[in-house]
């Protein structure tokens, strides 16, 4: 998981820097969000978490917090920059077929991240997954995977040719927060196997109100998206009274 | 108009919600997280409200911003909007989630015919000033 994570950030850099060389312009703030997503997941895989509190923030961090950081840092953007003309077509023809469809699509997303909570945290495969250091990691894998691709589905700035707009998207959203609250609830009073009361309550709060935390953040980033003027609908661009820094703060 | 009041019910949802949480949940700690006695639908019924006032809360805001950015802003219909909604949230709390979900109460340990009746009249008089705002702004504007 480290080095999978340690070659993310290589080629990330490798990408920039290439870029650079070529004269192009990368904001400095995709490349700190990349970084900083890497940096969140690896401090969150560290050590096995047998405890269900560390687990928990794990979790979030892991499932939300490095997602949503990576996703800002717009890899595919980066890829279809970087990439001479005829691989960054196939890359962009890969992206329009039906299967990039189907994974990419919010409800395939939405299903996959909470499903995938309520399988590990309802059924034995918690308890199996502390016990087996292998399956341990495919969970977190499962995890970082699946909440990429429902934050990418959400919010995402990277070319998608399929998606949909923003009701569908808000909606989506709003179902997964459902059953997030629903299963820290649940989880509340019915704690997955192996784990004690105590332990659970807590944690199940922490998985309530970090999940809430971090879903304003990405709802803060969909409707910043949604209430966006569109270019020509922006009349103080036109007024030259704005003060310095507002022309940067447009550009990024 | 009716931005204003769309934006004023986002905000109403969002602000009961958020009193219900931080006042009754945080810090006064007399409603429960979660009482264990709470039936499915409950729990349903709590999750998806949960949602929707973040959403709502949100979402009200860039309604608001991008109304007074156009200059469409009104007080009186948004104000009737926010009071209404949020009366009508308290309401729907106080009446479907803690009695017929009984998802958790008011209060544990104490008689609780005085916050019930406390909590659902606080809740009609929401619903009757925000009415009272809501049509008041509609003569306002037919005059």
């Amino acid at each position: 998981m480290i080095w999978g994570l340690a070659a993310l950030a290589g080629a990330y850099a490798v990408a920039v820097a290439r870029l650079r060389r070529r004269d192009i312009d990368w904001p400095v703030g995709r490349s700190l969000a990349w970084y900083a997503g890497v940096a969140t997941a690896a401090a969150a895989t560290f050590g096995q978490h047998h405890d269900f509190r560390a687990h928990m923030s794990a979790h979030l961090l892991l499932g939300m917090a490095a997602p949503l950081l990576l996703v800002l840092g717009r890899p595919v953007t980066l890829v279809l920059r970087v990439l001479p003309v005829r691989p960054a077509r196939r890359v962009s023809r890969l992206l329009r077929t039906r299967v990039a469809w189907v994974l990419t699509h919010p409800v395939t997303a939405a299903v996959l991240d909470a499903g995938g909570l309520w399988l590990l945290y309802t059924t034995g495969l918690y308890a199996q997954a502390m016990a087996r250091p292998w399956l341990h990691t495919l969970v977190q894998v499962h995890m970082l995977l699946a909440g990429g691709l429902l934050t990418a589905a959400i919010i995402g700035r990277d070319p998608a040719p399929h998606r949909p707009g923003p009701i569908v998207r808000g909606a989506v959203f709003l179902a997964f927060v459902a059953a997030h609250g629903i299963l820290a609830k649940h989880l509340y009073g019915h704690p997955p196997v192996g784990v004690p009361a105590g332990e659970a309550e807590a944690g199940a709060q922490i998985m309530y109100y970090g999940g809430d935390l971090l879903h304003v953040l990405v709802i803060v980033l969909f409707f910043r998206q949604c209430f966006a003027p569109a270019p020509e609908r922006r009349p103080w661009r036109l007024v030259s009274v704005a003060p310095a820094g507002e022309s940067r703060h447009h550009a990024a | 108009m009716r931005n204003n009041v769309l934006s004023g019910a986002l905000l109403g949802i969002g602000i009961a919600a958020f009193i219900d949480e931080t006042v009754f949940h945080q810090l006064l700690h007399w409603h429960h997280f979660y009482d264990k006695s709470t039936p499915a639908a409950g729990l349903v019924s709590d999750g998806i409200f949960h949602a929707v006032s973040f959403f709502a809360t949100v979402a009200s805001l860039f309604l608001l911003a991008s109304l007074r950015r156009e200059g469409a802003f009104r007080a009186r219909p948004w104000w009737g909007g926010l009071l209404t909604a949020a009366g009508a949230f308290q309401l729907y709390d106080g009446t479907v989630q803690h009695k017929l979900m009984r998802l958790h109460q008011i209060r544990y340990e104490v008689d609780l015919t005085a916050y019930d009746w406390t909590w659902n009249i606080i809740a009609g008089l929401l619903i009757v000033a925000g009415v009272v705002l809501l049509t008041r702004s509609r003569t306002a504007v037919a005059a």
